[in-house]
């Protein structure tokens, strides 16, 4: 058994990475992988703040890297899933702490005991995130429908093709409907034509998700929003199951009856 | 309202479309990593060069960048300064 390796990328900073690697852990984990979440942003660590994770960090990556610490000392359990850990980053060091062979060398010993490590990559195309993709197996570049996330997302996706990374997957993040069905914002279609990539994943627009930043549970814990289901979306083509791009919009109260109709007798996730 | 908006006034496409457009020439630069100043530069050598040999019309030379499915191409167009007279013969 031996864990895949992904890396989630973006080159634009602010575009969603960190939430896509938090809610991905947790929709993976509710599916019964094994999964590690790992920030590879050292000194500007976040995903501990979005899985709510902060006050039980012990050690980091950097400990880990420089021999203060065993691996699994470092890994924090999120109790509120049987499988999901963290590999916090350094918050007071910087991307230099840690080289790429460190990376490799982590990610090796974790593989024989997960499903799935997840690494949260900083923005920039510099050390962190060459460190971020020399692990990775397969990557996914996070991009928003607008002209400077997708014009970094190009340049990133050219450094991987370069490196003999991937294969890589396209993750469209905060796309709104509304906007697109008016003509103000790339559609998904334009997107990947002018990239040029395989597409994994539609995020739309929702504040569900701020509020989930607020309070440190992501959008993918419950099956309540937009985005939350999204992520499940993803997380099952992740699992190699085949699922139709659906509408991304709220379902009418029709459809919500269909839907609960149709759903009864199967299993729930 | 904005339906009208866009029948009496907007000439352009919509900012969807003029963000589609713009991305399509930045990618293309970025990929060859040859920017519109470059091509500026290279108009400007090419006109010294031909302009040494041929009588040529420099402001008519225009350099572009093309990005086909298979080859990426720099083309250039030069329009050569002919008499009119040499023309008819």
């Amino acid at each position: 058994m031996s864990a895949r390796v992904i890396t989630i990328t973006s080159g634009k900073g602010g575009v969603g990475k960190t939430t896509v690697t938090a809610n991905l852990g947790v929709a993976l984990a509710m599916r019964g992988q094994r999964v590690v979440t790992i920030d590879a942003d050292i000194g500007l660590r976040n995903l501990d703040v979005m899985l709510g994770l902060e006050n039980r960090i012990v050690y980091d990556l950097v400990d880990v890297v420089e021999g203060r610490c065993r691996l699994r000392q470092a890994l924090v359990r999120d109790k509120r899933l049987q499988e999901l850990y963290l590999l916090p980053a350094a918050q007071t060091r910087d991307k230099s702490a840690v080289r790429a062979e460190d990376m490799v060398r982590v990610c090796n010993e974790l593989r024989e005991s997960f499903d799935f490590l997840l690494i949260d990559s900083p923005a920039g195309i510099e050390q962190g995130f060459r460190n971020a993709v020399a692990p990775a197996d397969e990557v996914l570049i996070v991009t928003n429908p607008e002209v400077a996330a997708v014009r970094d997302a190009d340049r990133v996706i050219g450094l991987i093709e370069a490196e003999g990374k991937g294969p890589a997957w396209l993750i469209i993040n905060r796309l709104k409907p509304e906007m697109v069905r008016r003509g103000d914002m790339l559609d998904t279609s334009a997107v990947l034509e002018l990239l040029a990539i395989d597409l994994i994943g539609i995020i739309p627009e929702d504040e569900a998700v701020i509020v989930a930043a607020n309070t440190g549970r992501p959008v993918a814990f419950t099956d309540n929003s937009l985005a939350g289901r999204a992520f499940h979306h993803i997380a099952r083509r992740l699992m190699g199951e085949e699922v139709p791009f659906a509408p991304l919009k709220e379902p009418g109260f029709l459809e919500r009856i269909f839907r609960w109709m149709r759903s009864e007798g199967e299993e729930q996730r | 309202m904005k339906l009208l908006d866009r029948v009496l006034h907007r000439q352009e496409p919509p900012s969807g479309e003029i963000a589609r457009e713009r991305l399509r020439l930045v990618l293309a630069h970025d990929r060859a990593n040859i920017s519109p100043g470059l091509l500026e530069v290279l108009k400007d050598e090419i006109i010294a060069v031909i302009s040494r040999h041929v009588p040529i019309d420099p402001e008519g030379v225009q350099v572009t960048y093309t990005e086909g499915p298979r080859v990426h191409r720099l083309v250039a167009d030069i329009p050569l300064r002919t008499e009119r007279r040499a023309q008819r013969r």
